[in-house]
This record gives structure tokens, sequence and C-alpha cells, in this order.
């Protein structure tokens, strides 16, 4: 059996370079194929007629008028009257027509009645939630009551940040058609390709096998674009009312964030008691979040250091608005605001630098403390703190303050269930074929770079295949999981499929099997390399039938593995006459095991930065509590950064023998975790007080500056008004 | 001249007009309340240019009309007869990516790739007016366009290295700070 383990540092050919993403040039030419740029023969559109009520029961719906508009080919009610509808936005009813136009006049022509009830859709305010307010058994570790008897610190705040959504550039949805009225066909926006056809199948009542499911390129995903969503079901149904014909429904923006996912929202009211030396010794939060009408899990508090005496207790409150999905590294960035802001209020009030804090207790960091310690010499060199670093409040004259700020995080990322089936023609011709999808990631370069470093061949000679659910099943994208499990798979199918090779191989050259080796496009004899064949005379032994072998993760060997440590700095000038918030410069530095590919691996944490510059500064899904509605449904006021906001952005990826020996691990999330927590800190550091809540906007920095101890520092808080 | 021919199967009046797309001239027949970006992708099944918003908020949609960027989705179809429009897949002159194209790619510009047509183009009217663009100049002229994934610091290096190679120097990747391999 093969020996199931990463090529020796010096043996790499590819693994570990910088090598570019292979569809790159279909991306920059225009020749990429996304969900939304799927146009079938006789295909049609669909729309969705969504509640204007954030909770609601529908009383009647009348469809007469739209079924007899010419060009609409078929109607479905969704929701029956007598449904509660919870949120602004839900499915309704859904058309299908010959094109756009004629579906919107046909949704516009649907009568639907409701019975208005009272909603929730603002929590930033935990008193107002009433029975809405779901408390989690309290939580207790050690003696928190005696620790902060001991303490000779005691810091309290209030931490918060709201509810964001995912704004993929490419909006949700899919296009369904039936052969015979057994078989589908989906091209679907998805983060899992190969979990599609099982959640259509089931609600259709068609077995899993019927359906086929495709996708080339997807707009982005982010944790959104899991599963199968009820407007993905209903194009089916469509379809299959209209004869078979194709019906596209993919998502307006509005639709999109309203109702497509969102990322909890976290509020804490937070103590800590610590040492004057700095040690920390009590922690002590009420926690509070939406996730919308379900839940939304609770950010873990405190978040990487476990603090030995603690008391915690978390209420999640049901909102009237669209439900959560996973949102990159779920839960933690609001663990690591909330935690990292009041432990740098701490070290603050200790007169300390965050940085000495943070190492001061780095053990209780636990497992990756000495990665963290490391971490941290490399950033605050790149961000030269100790030069830079200054008391809380700048000195400075003249309105613009300049901070630095700090934190750290943690994640999974081990990979998942993967399974692919690797050819190698007698005429040297290579497939990889596997369920899984490139979310822009690298996924496809990474698993071409695995099988040519295998095989000893350059890129171009894997012919890969993804992105359709007959080839091989593997994961979902998201948690991190892609790149340590389909790297694995890829790694245990090549070397199967190169020890039998080696097999037909041998007789020729007179050596065993186990003498041989695959380098630079050659089958050579390891003990005397002069000896071999060229990759295509080798495969030529391979007789009539090719080598087909199965590669999987999980398997034999050590190849991936979980758990990662990052740490960030953040610069950042502050004008306290306007509020604005401007980032000069971000550090970011992360493990991740073994890199397979530094180039994307170094553009995650790139866009990972930027993406946290968007959530620390501009992303906010606005709420009206007295229509419950959303009020900033587009691309307009819901902010994103722009390629001016971002600042400088250092990125260094560790590497080396402790960090390749670990094998594998996944990078999507991890650095995403920690900008909100480092730039907030950052303009605590320029201004001298905390601005409770993200975003730092401009209201809420004057706020802050204003009212230094009015809880949430929000400008803005409109409470509820159920009554509407 | 834009002729509105009644149309037989369905009675609707469709908008006939001629105009110049990536170099050739072409006639489409489309409902007249069409977008020029509905045109592009439905009528000529272009569907490099991208619909992220149609509001004019995104600039995934963004093409060049008589040489400058504009956001499709807020133009009409009908407003092209006799104009010059290019979208993404003429940018390519000869089966050669443009120097824009192969940094984008290159340099991980694209990383979902959904934004980078609408960036691509933008960028290109900016290096041809202007071949030395600032860090400032490519901020303001790519203002519009947003990306979600998100390439924005490879895009300036892009940009920059694009604009380098045309003005004919040999120009290779700024040193990326970075402290690991190599
Ligand atoms: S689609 Fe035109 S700007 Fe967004
Ligand atoms: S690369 Fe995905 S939106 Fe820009």
């Amino acid at each position: 059996m093969a020996e199931y383990k990463w090529p020796e540092p010096e043996k790499r050919s590819l693994i570990g370079k910088r090598i570019s993403r292979v569809d790159g040039p279909a991306k920059v030419s225009g020749k990429a194929k996304y969900t939304y740029d799927i146009k079938r023969p006789d295909m049609l559109y669909g729309k969705v007629l969504r509640s204007p009520h954030a909770h609601a029961k529908i009383v009647s719906i009348d469809t007469s008028a739209a079924e007899k508009m010419p060009g609409v080919k078929a109607v479905k009610v969704i929701q029956e009257p007598g449904t509660e509808i919870k949120w602004a936005g839900d499915e309704i009813v859904a058309v299908a027509a010959v094109d756009e136009p004629t579906a919107e006049d046909a949704i516009r022509a649907i009568k639907v009645t409701y019975e208005k009830l009272p909603h929730l859709v603002v929590e930033e305010d935990l008193s107002a939630a009433g029975d809405n307010a779901k408390p989690a058994a309290e939580q207790t570790a050690g003696e928190p009551e005696k620790a902060f008897g001991e303490a000779e610190v005691i810091v309290e705040g209030f931490y918060g940040l709201p509810v964001i959504t995912h704004c993929c550039l490419e909006s949700h949805g899919s296009i369904s058609e039936w052969e015979g009225d057994q078989n589908l066909l989906v091209h679907i926006s998805t983060q899992a390709v190969s979990n599609v056809a099982n959640q259509i199948g089931r609600p259709l009542g068609i077995p899993a096998a019927n359906v086929r499911v495709k996708q080339d390129h997807i707009g982005g995903g982010f944790g959104s674009k899991f599963q199968v969503d009820r407007w993905d079901v209903t194009a089916a149904q469509l379809s299959k009312m209209a004869g078979g014909k194709p019906v596209k429904i993919m998502l307006e923006r509005d639709a999109e964030l309203m109702v497509a996912g969102i990322r909890p929202s976290a509020y804490a009211r937070v103590k800590v008691g610590a040492k004057r030396d700095g040690e920390i010794i009590a922690w002590q939060s009420e926690s509070w979040n939406t996730g919308g009408s379900g839940g939304g899990g609770s950010p873990p508090l405190p978040y990487v250091f476990s603090v030995p005496n603690k008391h915690t207790q978390h209420t999640g409150i049901a909102t009237n608005t669209g439900s959560a999905r996973a949102w990159r590294a779920p839960n933690h960035p609001q663990g690591c605001l909330v935690t990292m802001s009041a432990l740098e209020d701490t070290a603050a009030r200790l007169e300390m630098d965050p940085l000495d804090f943070f190492l001061k207790n780095i053990e209780l960091a636990g497992r990756f403390a000495e990665v963290y310690r490391e971490e941290f010499a490399i950033a605050a060199d790149l961000m030269e703190w100790k030069k830079n670093w200054h008391q809380r409040g700048a000195k400075t004259a003249g309105p613009v303050k300049r901070g630095l700020g700090l934190s750290l995080h943690t994640w999974g990322g081990g990979g998942h269930g993967s399974n692919c089936d690797v050819i190698i023609h007698p005429d040297g011709s290579v497939e990889v074929k596997m369920g899984t999808q490139d979310l822009g990631t690298g996924t496809r370069t990474a698993i071409m770079m695995v099988a040519a470093e295998t095989f000893g061949l350059p890129l171009e000679a894997i012919k890969l295949m993804i992105g359709d659910n007959q080839f091989p099943t593997s994961g979902a994208s998201g948690g991190s999981t892609t790149i340590g499990g389909v790297s694995a798979s890829t790694r245990r199918g090549t070397l199967d499929a190169l020890e039998q090779l080696f097999e037909k191989v041998a007789p020729s050259l007179n050596v065993q099997p186990a003498d041989l080796e695959a380098v630079a496009g050659r089958i050579r004899v390891k003990s005397d390399p002069r000896r071999g064949l060229s990759w295509k005379e080798a495969c030529m032994k391979i007789g009539g039938t090719a080598i087909t072998t199965r590669g999987r993760n999980p398997g034999p060997g050590t190849l991936n593995s979980s758990g990662v440590g990052g740490v960030q700095m953040a610069d950042v000038s502050v004008d306290v006459e306007t509020g604005i918030v401007r980032v000069n410069k971000v550090v970011a530095v992360q493990d991740c095991g073994l890199i397979i590919d530094l180039k994307t691996a170094e553009s995650q944490v790139y866009g990972a930065l930027i993406m946290g510059v968007c959530y620390a500064l501009y992303e906010e899904r606005i709420m009206d509590a007295r229509t419950g509605r959303m009020l900033n449904p587009n691309m307009e006021f819901y902010k994103l950064a722009g390629l001016g906001d971002i600042g400088e952005l250092v990125v260094h990826m560790m590497t080396g023998k402790a960090y390749d020996e670990r094998g594998v691990i996944g990078l999507g999330e991890p650095p995403v975790i920690s900008p909100g927590a480092a730039i907030s800190n950052a303009v605590a550091n320029a201004v001298g007080v905390r601005v409770p809540s993200l975003p730092l906007t401009p209201d809420r920095v004057l706020a802050a500056l204003q009212y230094p101890d009015r809880e949430g520092g929000s400008s803005k808080n409109g409470g509820n008004d159920a009554g509407i | 001249m834009i002729k509105i021919k009644p149309m037989a199967e369905d009675k609707k009046q469709k908008a006939h007009i001629r105009f110049v797309l990536n170099g050739e001239t072409v006639e489409v027949a489309f409902a007249p309340h069409k977008t020029l970006l509905e045109v592009l992708r439905e009528d000529l099944n272009l569907t490099g240019t991208k619909h992220g918003c149609e509001l004019g908020e995104c600039g995934t949609c963004a093409v060049l009309v008589d040489g400058l960027p504009i956001l499709s989705c807020l133009a009409l179809g009908l407003d092209m007869e006799g104009r010059e429009v290019t979208t993404i897949e003429g940018m390519a002159e000869g089966g050669c990516l443009h120097p824009l194209q192969v940094t984008f790619a290159d340099l991980g510009a694209a990383q979902c790739g959904y934004c980078s047509p609408g960036f691509l183009l933008t960028a290109k009217e900016l290096l041809e007016r202007n071949p030395a663009p600032t860090r400032d100049e490519i901020r303001e002229a790519l203002s519009g366009n947003l990306c979600r994934c998100t390439g924005y610091i490879k895009i300036y290096e892009a940009v920059e290295l694009a604009a380098a190679r045309m003005r004919g120097e040999e120009a290779e990747p700024a040193r990326e700070i970075i402290h690991g391999y190599e």
C-alpha cells in the first residue's frame, strides 16, 4: 500500500509555491459561466411575491388575474392561507412567465390579504425583547464571585455588532428543468454541489439519484449557499407545472439582502477582573443576539482565553427577520469582538500595552499559545508596534488621531469528507473528477497542484472536472473544510494510481515498484535517476484499460488536521470632528498548517481583511422598527468597502516544519475573525474612548466621544413598536 | 434610426437597432424597454457582462460605450443605435488577452471573478487616457466597482503592473510582503 504523506519540502515542485488560479483566464475573459448566466432553451423566468409584513397571518390569496395573463405559464402558492409569516420578504406565491416583465406584472396582479401581528425586529435593547427573549442556562466555571473579590481592577463594558448579510455579488438562485416527470436537471449557485440532489429531491418526491446538479462558477457564497432554498424547490415545481420547461429564479438584490442569510448580531455586557500586574482572573458576561426567527447560536465567550473563573449567560432573541446562515466563521467574529474589546479595555485601565497584556495571559489561550507568541512577535515587527503604540487617547494636536489595536483568533478547518476518481489513461492523459466546487478560493488549482505534484507532471497535464454531482461526492465548501478534504482525497487517489502505474512499469526496468518515483515528467529509478521512462512511455505499459482509483478523505496517513491560530494588528486614523475612521494598515499573521498554494492562500487572507474592514466600518442591516422592514436592502445603503477604503494590508503566512507537520488546514474563516476587534481596539486607542458597537460609523464615533458612558453609544435606537 | 416593428407572435413591439459590438456591426431586435445589460446577456448571449444589482450600485455590469465606462444596467439598449460597445468578450485582441486581463488572472485579482469584467473594462479606459495612474487615480476610476471576495489589493497591483507593461517597461509583480517560503 502506498505511504500516504506529503512530499518532503525539498522534493516539492508545486506545493507551497505561488501558483496562479487555473481558471483566472476564463474569469477575466468573460468565458466563465455562473449560474446567473445560464440560459436554457425555452427558459421561463420565475418571480416571487414576498410578504410586506414582518409578522402576519395569510388570510387569502387570489391568483386568478395572474393566471389569466398572457405569457404566464405557471403560478404556485408557496404558503397557503392560514400560514403565519415570520419575516418581511418571506415567499408567498411564485410565477413563471415567458420573460421577466411578464412575471413581474403577474406578481403585481396577485392579491394577498394578511392579518397583521405584532413584530419585533430590533434587538440591541434586550429589555425591549419581552417574550421573544429566550435565555439559556447560566454557565459557571471556577469561582467567579470570589475571583472578582480578589481582583485589583474590575472593568465593565458594553460591546456589540449588528446583523450583517452575505451580499454575494452573484445572488442566490437556480434553473430547474424536468426530463419526463422523474428526472430533474438543476443549475444552481451552491456551496455544496454534492448535497443538492438529496435536498431538492425530497420535497419534490423524486429520488436523489434522478437529480443532476451542475455549477461551473459561483459569484460568492460566504456561508449563505449551503442549502437548497425554498425558491429553488419552487423553480422545480413551476417547471413541472409548465411541462418541464426550464424555470430560472435568481433573487433580486433586495431579496438577497432580506432573506438569503444573515450573520447573527451580538451584544454583551462584560465584566473583567484582573490583578494589577495584568493577570486576568475573572470574566462575567451577559450576552444576547438574534439570528432571525430561528436560533443563531451564541458567541463563544470569553473567546480563545479560557479565563479560570467565569460566569456567562446568553439570551437568544427571536426577531421577525430573515434567518441566520453560516457567515464566514460563524459566531467567532462576534465572540472575538466582545472579548478582545473587553480585554483591551482592561489593559487600558491598567495602562498596560495590550501586546504585553495579551502575552502575559497567553497561556490561557491553550493549545496555540506558542503559535500566538510567535505570530505576535512577527506582527509587532511588521506594525512597528513598540515604536508606534501609545497609551489610550492620542495626545497629538489636530483633529485626526491615530491609534493601534490588536486581536487574535482560532478556527478548526479540518478537511471534510471527499471522494475523487483518478484516471490515468494509456495515452498518458490524466483525469481527476470530484463533486466539489470552487468558490473562487482556488479549489480547482489546489486539486490540480496536488495531482500534478504526485505524478511529477506539469499542472496543465491534469484534466480536472468538478461542479457536477455525477462525479464522486465531496463535502460542502464551508467552515474552511474544503482544502483539507480535497487535497487529501486527491493525494490518496493519485498515490494509489501511481502505485498501480509503478507496478506496470517496474518489470520493464527490472526493479520493484517501490524503487520507482515520478519526477519531472518521468518514471525513474530512485537509486539511479537516469534509468526510467517518460510519463507517456510509462503509461503505454498500462495496457488497454485505464488505471482508475478512488481517493478518499478521511483515509490512512496524516495529510490534514484541524485547528489554527492567527493574530492581527490594525493602525487607524480617526477624525474626531467628523467621526470618520480610516484604516491605515492591517497586519495579519496566520497559520494554516501546510500550504498548498501560497498565492491563493494569501488572497484568502487579503479578502478576509477587506471583508473585516467592511463589517468593522460600514456593514449593517438596518431594520425599521415600525414597519418591520429592512431599510437598506440595496448596495447603495448596505455599505461595502470600496477600493479606496482598505489601507495597506500586510499578510504573513506562517510556514516551516512545525506548521507543515500538521498537514493541510483550512483558511477561509480564520482571518475574517479578528479585523473587527483589532480595528475597534485601534479606534479606542486613537480617540481615548470605546466606541461600543460596530460598525464604527461617524455617528457612533461622535456619540461615543460625546457620551462616553452611554451604553451602546448608538445615535439611533428606535426601539420596537409592536402595535403596528 | 430606430425602427420599432410590430412583432407577429405576441404583438409586442420590438426595437431594432444596429451598433458596433466588440468591433463588429450587429443588428438586434429586442423589447424596447430592455437595458443594455439585458440586451447583451439575453439577446446577444454575451454573459460576460455580469448582473449584480440592476440598480447602478455595484459596477459588475460596466461596459464601454464609445470608449467610456457606463453601467449597462442603467442604459437603455435603444440608446446604443450607431454607437460602439465593448464588453469583456471583446477585450482580448486577436486571441491575445489584454495586459490587464493577464495581470488580473496572474495576481489573483479575480477570485470568484464575478466583479472582474466590470473592473477590467473600467480600468482599460483609465489606462487609455492615463498610462501611468497613481493609486489615487486608480481609486477614483474604480470607485464605482465593488468586489466582495475581495481582490482590491490585487486589483491595484494588477492595474499598476499592466500599466507598466503597456508603457513598455519590463515589470514584474512588486515583491509581496511575505516572509515565508522563498
Ligand atoms: S448591475 Fe449594474 S451597477 Fe450593479
Ligand atoms: S472576485 Fe468575487 S466579487 Fe470580486
